[in-house]
């Protein structure tokens, strides 16, 4: 805005667009300084609860456990107690990555299965009468009344009789039960903007019902697909609730992992470098999505 | 035999119908137009036709072939519709191709047609942009292209220039017409506004209440409009009560209250006794100072009652004798107002005979 207007001031240099110009840049700033103090409490608040537990958490990463958890002292005889140890153990130990690579798939699997049910079912609402769409939004969202525990073993009643207790069946099953809502409500929020017209147009145009979808449609709900696959995909890697409740002994993933090392083996070196693994990993395959779902220019 | 044929074609929407035993025949190759105020139910006609709609009675023929329950993607009639409804996502080109792409042609005659269609709309330069980065106009001329580039037996089009700004409707106008020419596609044109019509149809078919009023080319609909409707929703009229005296030759011989005996020529059969309005554009009308008549076969003294400069011309509004108040035009062919009058200053009206159009009630 106000570089225009300073663009039009050079080519006119008129006292009117002038005056304009610099009206235009005070409240420019006078902008500036509105969004800096309204962006400074959530600020304060990631940097303090969040960037500050995860450096702690990196240095600890390096450091040696105590005898009865938490660590041991820094200083041991006026040196510096740390090492490299922790990323020896993991990196030495085939089992380590083998449980993140598990944890990725069952990842990738319950993102894809909550995908194919999520997607006909936000269609749905979002193709619904207007007046409806609400109450159907209420029945997805209904499940959270309910404590997420008590979910979880009420599966345990369910899946019991058919013998599908402690299986990866299990778990996936309740990842896909528990997470599904995180992938409806981005769905349908990007679905129900989509502008009847087109579909219209496309039809009138040659379009088939498939060809509608796949040309239209689909392309046009990447966005909420990306952001409801990141929802899920992310809040299922750190899970240890549901493998460690509905999965088999063989079905640990790095949610129990990193969870054993602070509650039951007392090694929090080693809890902070599996948890700090596992967060790079995340923030690197969240950059590749993000640069593959970068919604391409024009896309609604 | 006739393109497209709707026959006693009628639609329903609950009680109210939205279109009431229309029938029309559209030719290859014309360029007619479906106008009417909203609601009259002219895009019902147009959604059936594309198949979004089917009717409640009646037939809908295209090269004599009934399309009832042929859906929309199988006709070949294309549509622009009035919010372009351009594919966001996709580039100018894509959105262009995306016709032939569905009717599946090759890709070498995808990208020929798509050049071709490009050029025709000039476009060239924007093949790789998206639709938010063009203009009213050019997202206009994307539909327009992506509408024709299948080459449909009809294309459809839904108040396309209602979204765009006076001048460029202009010139819109001038590249509908010309495009038009160019492809020999039959365009069926929906629009509310009489303008619009008059300048591009070759035929006009004029709605009310899901009626047809009136079929005919633009200089029929405007200079013999056949009833009330028609006259007074195409461009200004003057509406003057009048009966008939009597039938001749010549024509009519009618008298209007207050006033005294007008001519008419376009006899359209009026029965002597009949009552009704003689219709007279603005244009149409003379104004005369003084007594002199001028040559007009119909002349009569009234009282200026105000008037409105719009600079091309300048709208006067004469009270008559009788109390009937007529609007004439003076054209101002020289800079200021072509005669000053003023309010309250006498002059004559006079018209010819073959001016005016009778109207019984």
């Amino acid at each position: 805005m106000s570089s225009a207007l300073a663009g039009g001031a050079r080519q006119g240099s008129s006292c009117v667009t002038e005056r304009l110009s610099a009206a235009a840049r005070r409240s420019g700033s006078g902008e500036r300084l509105t969004r800096w103090l309204v962006s400074l409490p959530p600020t304060l608040f990631l940097l303090l609860f969040f960037l500050a537990p995860a450096l702690i958490m990196v240095g600890a990463s390096f450091r040696q456990p105590g005898d009865f958890g938490g660590l041991a002292p820094l200083l041991v005889d006026g040196r510096l107690n740390l090492s490299l140890e922790t990323y020896r153990f993991f990196f030495g130990d085939w089992i380590y990555a083998e449980i993140f690579l598990r944890s990725f798939l069952v990842a990738t699997a319950t993102t894809l299965l909550c995908l194919l049910l999520a997607y006909p079912l936000a269609l749905l609402i979002a193709r619904s009468e207007r007046g409806h769409r609400d109450l159907l939004v209420l029945l997805v969202i209904l499940p959270f009344a309910s404590n997420f525990l008590i979910r979880v073993y009420a599966w345990i009643i369910v899946l019991g009789p058919f013998e599908l207790l402690y299986t990866p069946f299990a778990v996936i099953a309740g990842m896909v039960y528990v997470h599904l809502p995180f992938m409806i409500m981005p769905l349908y929020t990007n679905l129900e903007k989509h502008d009847p017209a087109l579909l219209e147009a496309a039809q009138d145009l040659g379009a088939g019902s498939w060809k509608r979808f796949r040309r239209i449609t689909l392309p046009l709900s990447m966005p909420g697909i990306w952001s409801g696959s990141a929802l899920v995909f992310i809040p299922v890697l750190g899970m240890f609730a549901i493998p460690e409740l509905l999965g088999g002994t063989r079905d640990i993933l790095v949610g129990n992992l990193i969870k054993e090392q602070f509650l039951d083996n007392r090694d929090w070196p080693l809890g902070s470098t599996l948890s700090l693994l596992l967060t790079v990993a995340v923030l690197a395959l969240a950059a590749i999505a993000v640069r593959a779902g970068r919604p391409r220019r024009g896309t609604a | 035999m006739a393109l497209l044929e709707i026959r006693n074609v009628t639609r329903r929407f609950g009680d109210f119908k939205a279109v009431d035993d229309v029938s029309l025949s559209i030719e290859a190759g014309e360029f007619f137009t479906l106008l009417g105020p909203s609601g009259c139910g002219k895009t019902t006609i147009l959604r059936m036709i594309a198949g979004f709609d089917e009717p409640d009675g009646g037939v809908l023929l295209l090269d004599g072939q009934p399309l009832a329950g042929i859906a929309p993607e199988k006709r070949p009639v294309h549509t622009v519709f009035q919010s372009y409804a351009l594919f966001p996502h996709m580039t100018v080109a894509q959105n262009i191709a995306f016709p032939l792409q569905m009717a599946g042609r090759n890709g070498d005659e995808i990208a020929a047609r798509l050049r071709q269609a490009l050029d025709l709309v000039h476009l060239e330069d924007k093949a790789r942009q998206f639709p938010h980065e063009l203009s009213g106009g050019q997202k206009q001329r994307v539909a327009l292209a992506r509408g024709l580039i299948n080459e449909p037996r009809l294309l459809l089009l839904d108040e396309p220039l209602g979204a765009l700004d006076a001048k460029l409707r202009e010139q819109m106008k001038g590249e509908l017409i010309a495009l038009q020419r160019e492809v020999g596609i039959t365009f069926v044109f929906v629009t509310h506004s009489q303008q619009e019509a008059l300048a591009i149809s070759h035929r006009i078919a004029v709605m009310n209440e899901g009626r047809i009023e009136q079929v005919g080319a633009p200089e029929e609909i405007y200079g013999y409009p056949k009833n009330r409707f028609v006259a007074d929703f195409i461009g200004t009229i003057n509406l003057l009560p009048v009966t008939v005296n009597s039938v001749g030759e010549d024509g009519l011989r009618l008298s209007a209250a207050g006033l005294g005996e007008v001519a008419c020529t376009a006899a359209s059969g009026a029965d002597a006794g009949e009552h009704g309005v003689i219709a007279l554009r603005p244009e149409q009308l003379a104004l005369l100072a003084g007594d002199d008549r001028n040559g007009f076969d119909n002349h009569f003294v009234g009282t200026v009652r105000d008037h409105l400069y719009l600079g091309d011309v300048t709208v006067y509004r004469i009270a008559l004798d009788n109390g009937v108040v007529l609007e004439a035009l003076l054209a101002n062919s020289l800079p200021g107002r072509a005669k000053s009058l003023d309010r309250g200053d006498v002059v004559g009206v006079g018209w010819r005979r073959e001016a005016g159009v009778f109207l019984r009630d």
